[in-house]
């Protein structure tokens, strides 16, 4: 169950990178003179693209301001940063209640999200490497079968799954979020690995196959080492779309302790309504947290990522 | 860009395949020894994908099928009613008929003005700007936060009739409704997030257009071809398959959101069934009213009308999409 449904992908990643320096367009038939009118012409656009910048992440920029203002003060001024600052917000939030227990919540996310991002890097590869180096009977009605699963709506499968996993017993455990990771289900990063380690010289295979390995030393010593970029763009991915996820939980978990952050915020507006906005702010804050620390972090490769995979 | 566009046309020319592999017949013993050695260790790599494909799958796709010509509701055994569902569907059920109105609405207002707003702020920020980098990723920031349940609940405050949407119109002297109550402009605050995430596409026309040859628009203004001219003839043909790529994209995801929609809903696709987002009716008629047959027949039909639209985009390429001049 993906919030991001799994139509994307494409070229490889190991795009040579002297094609992706920064072009200046007629350099070499004009060369530039930093005119008067030049120079406005290029602070016209910073201030075109700053402007459309801020008023895009002005809502986000108001919330986090928010969430650290008393519930009085919110809403009283459209400028961020100015009146009382209050932590007040974030204990609240944070302070289990009889029906809202954050911290479980935080807790339950990252548990999730972490043995996700497991299942998802040890499958993918796994069949990434089938798809990219072997070959068997069927391989190309199979991979058929994987391009044509990426385009696959996932609430086609929705109703039985859900069926599947309660005759199994699997409602309010983990095991219906995390168990399909571990097979693979999603297509979209097998599709990248596989155009990864094509990408990868055939030769480093061919001389450790010389030297003695199999297919599962090939894979271990050679292709796996060399996997960082794709294991990094699955890993990250997959963190967010779990983390995201609210559908699969509400489907799954009804039981308040294993609750994920999602469906507490939701869990939170349906019993206070409006009432305490502040809190709810300081934990849609703190929810976002990792994604922001996570784009800032590695905000190269998720560019990058998404240029050449398509994935949101 | 066009490496998925390749792959899912054609995916006979899969390049995975080593030259010569199977076309020529295994000659000694000990190359068919090898030979179905590779075999068994493929299969054991594939295992795990093998067994998610059958079990969580193409397993509940056609159960799905099945379920969708029964009367289910988790209780006892599904009970085969024919087409009954598929009759309800078309001819019984006016929300049926609202919601694929309501996505049909989100879809083509969203889908095109993401593509039109990404563009053009690709080619904007693709003239060498300085700070691209940071730029880029600001722009790409809210693509990461638009599913999230915290976003959703943003836009409730933004959109509410206390929201600072309306304290901004209040400073030009517009007194705004409650834009998420009102039954026609709660859809629009949907539609307002989605196109907020263009970041993710932006991103892609940004790769897309450094791929086209600088030589190209060196020659172009060197013959004097305006900028205009330049970008009907160099960029529009060379981007086809990044439009189309990302339209594609774009589509999936429009039919697919949910969260979004149900949250600024209060999971009803209320106000008047304006939010009523396909996905969010069949979530209703499967998991709150548990009608599983039902649901399941409305899964089909989803799945039917998007196998409809991507053909017929695949279809298309052949008129508009430019491959470039050597393939």
């Amino acid at each position: 169950m993906t919030t991001t449904p799994a139509a994307r992908i494409s070229p490889d990643l190991l795009e040579p990178s002297g094609s992706r320096g920064r072009r200046r367009r007629g350099g070499l038939f004009m060369p530039r003179r930093a005119t008067n009118s030049r120079l406005l012409a290029g602070w016209a656009r910073h201030a075109i693209t700053i402007a459309v910048l801020v008023v895009m992440l002005y809502p986000v920029v108001w919330m986090i301001d928010a969430s650290f203002k008393p519930d009085a003060q919110i809403g009283s001024t459209l400028l961020p940063f100015q009146g009382p600052f209050t932590l007040e917000n974030y204990a609240d939030g944070l302070n289990p209640t009889s029906t809202l227990n954050f911290g479980l919540y935080f807790f339950n996310s990252f548990v999730l999200a972490i043995l996700a991002v497991i299942g998802n890097v040890v499958a993918c590869t796994l069949t990434g490497y089938a798809f990219a180096r072997l070959n068997f009977p069927f391989k190309k009605t199979l991979f058929a079968v994987l391009m044509g699963t990426l385009l696959l709506p996932y609430q086609v499968t929705i109703v039985p799954q859900y069926i599947l996993f309660n005759e199994l017993g699997w409602l309010n455990t983990y095991l219906p979020l995390v168990v399909p990771k571990f097979l693979a289900t999603d297509a979209f990063f097998v599709f990248l690995t596989v155009q990864f380690i094509r990408g990868l010289p055939r030769e480093l295979d061919e001389a450790a196959r010389l030297d003695g390995a199999g297919d599962w030393g090939i894979f271990r010593r050679i292709i796996v080492p060399l996997l960082g970029p794709a294991i990094a763009t699955t890993a990250m991915f997959t963190f967010i779309a779990t983390w995201n996820d609210f559908l699969g939980p509400r489907l799954y978990l009804s039981n308040t302790a294993l609750y994920t952050v999602p469906q507490g915020l939701v869990q939170f507006v349906d019993s206070t309504g409006q009432s305490s906005i502040g809190t709810l702010f300081a934990m849609a804050t703190l929810s976002i947290t990792p994604l922001v620390g996570f784009f800032l972090a590695s905000q190269r490769l998720l560019t990058q990522g998404i240029a050449t995979t398509g994935l949101k | 860009m066009s490496q998925l566009v390749a792959d899912l046309v054609s995916v006979e020319n899969d390049e995975g395949a080593a030259p010569g592999g199977r076309a020529i017949p295994p000659r000694s013993a000990a190359q068919k020894r090898r030979r179905r050695k590779e075999t068994l260790s493929a299969y054991a790599f594939l295992s795990p994908w093998l067994l998610g494909l059958l079990a969580i799958v193409l397993g509940p796709m056609l159960a799905s099928l099945y379920l969708s010509f029964t009367r289910y509701d988790l209780i006892g055994t599904p009970e085969f009613i024919g087409l009954d569902n598929y009759v309800r569907m078309l001819f019984e059920d006016p929300r049926f008929y609202r919601t694929v109105g309501v996505t049909a609405m989100y879809t083509l207002i969203s889908v095109p003005a993401i593509l039109i707003f990404s563009l053009l702020l690709a080619m904007f920020l693709n003239r060498g700007i300085r700070f691209l980098g940071i730029y880029r990723a600001l722009f790409y920031l809210p693509s990461l936060l638009g599913g999230s349940v915290a976003i959703a609940v943003l836009w409730l405050q933004v959109f509410g009739s206390e929201g600072i949407f309306n304290a901004v119109l209040a400073l030009v002297g517009i007194d705004g409704p409650s834009w998420i109550g009102s039954p026609s402009y709660a859809l629009l605050t949907v539609i307002a997030l989605s196109v907020w995430t263009f970041g993710s596409t932006m991103v892609i026309f940004l790769a897309g257009l450094r791929q086209i040859p600088d030589t190209y628009y060196e020659a172009a203004s060197l013959d004097g071809a305006s900028k205009f001219r330049q970008f009907l003839s160099i960029t529009l043909p060379h981007l086809t398959p990044v439009i189309f790529f990302n339209g594609l994209l774009t589509i999936v995801n429009a039919l697919q959101s949910f969260t979004p929609a149900y949250v600024i809903s209060g999971g009803t696709g209320q106000p008047a069934d304006s939010l009523l987002l396909y996905t969010v009716y069949l979530y209703l008629r499967g998991f709150v009213d548990f009608q599983m047959g039902y649901a399941s027949a409305l899964a089909w039909g989803l799945l039917l009308a998007l196998a409809a639209i991507t053909a017929l985009l695949f279809w298309s390429t052949r008129f508009w999409v430019f491959y470039g001049e050597d393939s």
